[in-house]
């Protein structure tokens, strides 16, 4: 078995290592059949991850701990779900689903564009090949999941932390988010290695960075949920250099995929977009390399080993490689037009755009200043929440304002009378929102009734944009006000699947706001009896209750919550699990939803003591569901945003009928 | 030789063969030469875009327009342009076509 796994990534490598230096000969020399082989190159190389990843995927239902890696993440009585999702609970099978997700992506973007981008498809294969090599030279030589041993009788078992149902769909959601933004990189530089730097990259890759960027942004809320009920110290972000290594390219492909919009509409931003593209990629290889090289300390950093100094140096060449290209390629990257007003919609992407960006490197600067203080003073100094929060206000809350101020704003340029008209209802409604919430006692956290007022503003301006939209729609002709609010979506999936994602947005804001600015902490030690008092809500501790699953001993101290009229209105159960096979104890919290207002009371048995107490902590977090809910409607945005739609499909094969044509 | 090893090998024979189809397929192609858009191509897809890119503006003026977004004197200094800027792609999108088909020769 092990011996098909290392034999099929060999062939990995040595297909993607082909399609690497064919590709390059065929795209130099033009030579059409050596194109195409490289092409097949990359779906063969898929074909032999597939192969690869079964092998481990087997050996883990098999128990197998004649591999290695299987002995140190899972053991027999490990959940069956568990054992499979140790393929990625563990650097070598992670690099594999890396590698088995770029060759999936990398085929289906060959399969997908390899009709209407022949020319830009035979630079962009190499550029895919050479990602894929790496990752196969790694698996290969230094990093494999199928080394091999003399069977122990059982495994080490899973880090008990990763033994949650979220670890089925994070892990993956991330990778496909991260791998995703390989191929506009591949794409951009295919243009700019093929001097096509029309709009057919842009065209060919829309849906995909779409799709990494909903992926990645899907992943990132699952951690912290996973964070929220898993790692039990009552957070869902923590700015852990590993969470930032998944918001950071996050936040450069968001700015991508604003200032695209520009390029698309104004020929502008051409060179810009290039140098976003480039940072999403590297960046989401540094948050490989952050995860799996134990660079910087971390609770993400399962596995620390040698793989970093390959990463940085896969990082420097990509950084270099793309720097000079875009550079030797710069007079064909230059504007079509230039901007006409500082108030349009055009201008309110570019500030959106350069917040995001001072707000990515900010959080790049906090995540390398340890490695960075260590190389210059020797000495090894973190930069702590403050520093994340101080730069989270300065650009997050500006950038939250943009995006009820950005729908409203006309392309072009935008005149006083018009802006005064257009901005009416938003302010008015956020005026009288953020005064009620001063009045009612909300300003003990300016930033708080700043964002919830800025929230509204938001929310004001899309209401408004979705009302004056169908009723202009609704004017032209006979349809229903239903049907025209359909058509009005349906005709501008883009625009209106965006405004959905900044709704998404916004309830993110509120419930971050809600649940930090405003949230109760309580803590005592309670004997079976003692009570506790938080928010106007009474906890009794009533005792211990204990369990035993094949793989761990339950532990559980009983709390009843009671409103503040004395009604009962939950029993609460936080407590401790101790894994037996991986000798560690984890902390379980409890959390009881009030579905009206989205608060959370969210219990903590920090400490369960020898003499039948409990020291038990509670916080009482508002709106903090909010954020959970805003995943569906970013999730809800994002379909819209990615659902083909057939006029505009019409179009772009007219456009590019000739360019296109089949050889 | 272990039976991972024997399909390990069968694995890389099919990804050789898959990899080698295009040669198989065609053993002596007439041209081999890659396809890409010529400058003629290249300036009519320039076109194409541009021409594209001002009727979308124009769909959006007058969708901003309906909607308050845009105020009359703004659409009235706006929307000169971009006719004349969507014709003038749409005349020499026109041009080009006619010139490409005068160049076909005809084979009737």
């Amino acid at each position: 078995m092990a011996d098909l796994g290392r034999a099929a990534l060999v062939t990995a490598l040595g297909l993607l290592a082909y399609a690497t230096v064919a590709g390059t000969f065929a795209a130099w020399k033009r030579r059409r059949r050596l194109a195409a082989s490289a092409q097949n190159a990359l779906l063969a190389a898929f074909g032999a991850a597939v192969a690869a990843s079964a092998v481990l995927l087997i050996a883990l239902a098999r128990h197998d701990f004649s591999f290695t890696y299987v002995s140190q993440h899972t053991s027999k009585a490990l959940p069956l779900g568990y054992t499979l999702t140790a393929f990625w609970g563990g650097q070598e099978g992670s690099l594999l689903l890396w590698l088995l997700v770029l060759c999936a992506y990398g085929a289906s973007a060959v399969l997908w564009t390899r009709r209407i981008a022949r020319d830009l498809l035979a630079w962009t294969v190499p550029v895919l090949g050479f990602v894929g090599s790496f990752f196969a030279f790694m698996l290969v030589f230094v990093s494999s999941p199928f080394a091999t041993q003399a069977a122990p009788a059982d495994g080490a078992g899973l880090n008990p932390s990763l033994q949650n149902p979220y670890m089925a769909i994070h892990p993956p959601m991330l990778y496909l988010g991260y791998v995703g933004l390989t191929i506009p990189f591949a794409f951009a530089m295919g243009a700019l290695l093929s001097r096509r730097t029309d709009e057919r990259w842009i065209v060919a890759t829309r849906r995909w960075t779409l799709a990494a960027w909903t992926f990645l942004g899907v992943g990132q809320l699952l951690g912290a949920h996973w964070a929220y009920v898993e790692i039990g110290w009552g957070g869902y972000y923590a700015w852990d250099p590993v969470e930032n290594a998944a918001l950071m390219p996050w936040l450069a492909a968001t700015a991508y995929l604003h200032s695209v919009m520009i390029q698309e509409k104004r020929g502008m931003l051409r060179v810009w977009n290039m140098v976003l593209v480039a940072l999403a990629f590297c960046l989401s290889i540094f948050g490989t390399f952050l995860t799996r090289s134990g660079v910087i300390q971390s609770i993400h950093s399962f596995a620390e080993s040698p793989l970093g100094g390959w990463f940085l140096a896969f990082i420097c060449i990509v950084v270099v490689a793309s720097t000079v290209l875009i550079i030797l390629r710069l007079p064909l990257l230059r504007a079509k037009t230039r901007l006409e007003s500082l108030v349009s919609r055009e201008a309110t992407f570019l500030y959106n755009n350069l917040l995001l960006v001072a707000l990515c490197l900010t959080i790049l600067w906090g995540v390398i200043y340890p490695i960075v203080s260590q190389l210059v003073r020797g000495e090894t100094s973190t930069v702590s929440k403050p520093y994340y929060n101080f730069f989270l206000h300065s650009f997050g809350l500006p950038l939250l304002l943009l995006m009820g101020i950005g729908p409203l704003v006309a392309w072009r340029r935008a005149s006083p009378r018009a802006l005064g008209k257009t901005f009416l209802w938003p302010i008015a409604a956020a005026l009288v929102v953020g005064a009620a919430l001063l009045a009612g006692g909300a300003g003990s956290s300016r930033v708080g009734v700043i964002a919830y007022t800025f929230s509204v503003f938001v929310l004001a301006s899309i209401v408004l944009e979705f009302t004056r939209g169908t009723r202009a729609r609704k004017a032209l002709g006979t349809e229903t006000w239903p049907g025209a609010f359909a058509s009005l979506i349906a005709r501008n999936r883009r625009r209106y699947g965006g405004y959905v994602v900044h709704a998404a947005v916004v309830l993110l804001a509120i419930g971050v706001a809600g649940s930090s600015a405003y949230q109760t902490v309580r803590e005592r030690r309670l004997g079976p009896g003692d009570s506790l008092r938080v928010a106007g809500n009474v906890y009794v501790f009533r005792g211990f209750v204990t369990r035993r699953e094949p793989n761990h001993q339950e532990i559980r101290a009983v709390v009843d919550e009671y409103d503040s009229h004395g009604h009962k209105v939950a029993r609460l159960a936080p407590g401790k699990n101790r894994y037996f096979r991986e000798q560690q104890v984890s902390n379980e919290v409890s959390i009881r939803h009030d579905w009206l207002t989205g608060a959370n009371s969210y219990l903590i048995a920090d400490q369960i003591n020898a003499n039948g107490t409990v020291d038990l902590k509670v916080l009482q977090k508002p709106l903090v569901d909010l954020i959970w809910l805003a995943g569906f409607v970013f999730v809800a945005g994002s379909l819209i945003t990615l659902w083909p739609d057939a006029r505009e499909e019409r179009r772009l094969v007219e456009r590019y009928a000739g360019a296109f044509a089949e050889a | 030789m272990t039976a991972g090893l024997v399909i390990g090998a069968v694995i890389a024979i099919i990804a050789a063969v898959l990899v080698a189809l295009p040669f198989i397929r065609e053993p002596a192609p007439v041209d081999d030469r890659l396809d890409a858009p010529d400058e003629l191509e290249r300036r009519r897809l320039a076109l194409a875009e541009e021409r594209d890119r001002a009727l979308a503006a124009l769909k959006e003026l007058e969708f901003d327009h309906r909607t308050g977004k845009v105020s009359d004197e703004d659409y009235r200094a706006l929307v000169g342009p971009l006719r004349r800027r969507a014709a003038e792609t749409l005349r020499a999108l026109e041009l080009r076509a006619e010139a490409t088909s005068s160049r076909i020769p005809s084979h009737g």
